[in-house]
């Protein structure tokens, strides 16, 4: 009876049971979003299509964030799949378009793939350009950075870029997979390919003063 | 007696003969005694730390390259050497520029861009690892005229 009395309006209306039910299928639809959300953001899952198996994986594994010696890795949604809850939905609801392009085989060979590299891989320096190449960061910090455990080329630039308000991205392109075609002035060959970008233009002075 | 310092002579000669013999066995490959059907025990060699510039052992000898080039990649796409060495952008990284002798073509004649036969950086211009030579090397560069 004294229950009964400390329930609200609504809690006497649906009853105790069926609000119990009503939290606990809550429970369970929260916790099994999240399972799917963390099934699609494995290597495994990744993987799973063959476009991405063929190509891009094969190119990572090369290199020092598939395998290297301390076997602390970087897969696929650590750099491709924002950490934090707002822009991982975002990101996830931008890859439903990638799903369609599956169903299509837009990229379903590796020369059609290579054919497209330039787009896809301009799509991904876009994103990181645009939040500070964040999943970079998520390991590697700039204010955590030793430079005297780097070696001469390392500890002479990054200091130099960070002033410039650079981001890892701008200088770090290609690093886990191979680069489209670009223009470097080496010849006939790929010329009048895009030109790689260094991050060259230097951001808005209230902007710089903004992230300080 | 003539015979005693005969066969000293004779023990000597064998002596330092299966001494060379022996020194001979030692010298091994780099990759240790091991037939190159299987896994050479021998650990891999690891690259030296980057370094100021390697002085160069005799007249036009394609400089050495004084840093790790792990992971680095020359394709028809992309050549990641050029892209701090090249003339326009070793300004601003601070890298060696390409020699001018890499812009002429076989016949010696100008190219505005770098010629095709020097695209792959690495036939010439080796990166150093800390492997032991297995001989002693006696090269002497012959002086600057």
């Amino acid at each position: 009876m004294n229950l009964e009395k400390c329930m609200p309006g609504w809690l006497k209306r649906i009853g105790l049971t069926s609000a119990l039910l009503l939290f606990v299928a809550g429970v369970v639809f929260w916790g099994g979003f999240n399972w799917a959300l963390e099934a699609t953001n494995k290597e495994s899952f990744c993987i799973s299509c063959h476009e991405m198996e063929e190509n891009v994986f094969k190119e990572y594994q090369n290199t020092i964030h598939y395998t290297n010696r301390t076997g602390v890795r970087a897969t696929c949604p650590d750099c491709h799949v924002p950490k934090e809850w707002g822009p991982k939905m975002i990101r996830k609801i931008q890859a439903s378009n990638e799903v369609w392009h599956k169903l299509l085989g837009t990229v379903d060979t590796p020369e059609k793939f290579n054919a497209k590299r330039g787009q896809l891989a301009q799509n991904e320096w876009n994103r990181m350009k645009k939040n500070d190449s964040q999943e970079c960061r998520n390991c590697h910090n700039y204010s955590y950075m030793d430079y005297t455990e780097q070696g001469p080329r390392a500890s002479r630039t990054h200091p130099k870029a960070f002033d410039e308000s650079k981001t890892c991205i701008d200088c770090h392109k290609g690093i886990a997979h191979q680069l489209p075609r670009l223009d470097q002035h080496i010849g006939k060959q790929n010329e009048g390919a895009p030109e790689l970008s260094h991050g060259e233009k230097p951001a808005e002075p209230a902007e710089a003063a903004d992230k300080k | 007696m003539r015979l005693i310092p005969a066969l000293a002579l004779a023990a000597a000669v064998l002596f330092t003969g299966t001494g060379v013999v022996s020194a001979q066995e030692k010298l091994l490959s780099e990759r240790g005694d091991v037939s190159i059907d299987q896994t050479s025990k021998v650990d891999m060699f690891r690259p030296e730390k980057d370094k100021e510039n390697i002085p160069r052992n005799f007249q036009k000898q394609p400089p050495l390259i004084p840093h790790s080039v792990k992971g680095y990649v020359v394709t028809q796409n992309f050549n990641k050497c050029m892209d701090c060495h090249s003339k326009e952008r070793a300004e601003e990284t601070g890298a060696t520029k390409v020699a001018k002798s890499h812009y002429l073509d076989r016949e010696d004649k100008k190219l505005q861009t770098i010629s095709p036969r020097r695209y792959f950086c690495m036939q010439c211009h080796v990166p150093q690892f800390d492997a032991k030579p297995l001989v002693e090397n006696n090269y002497k560069p012959a002086a600057k005229n």
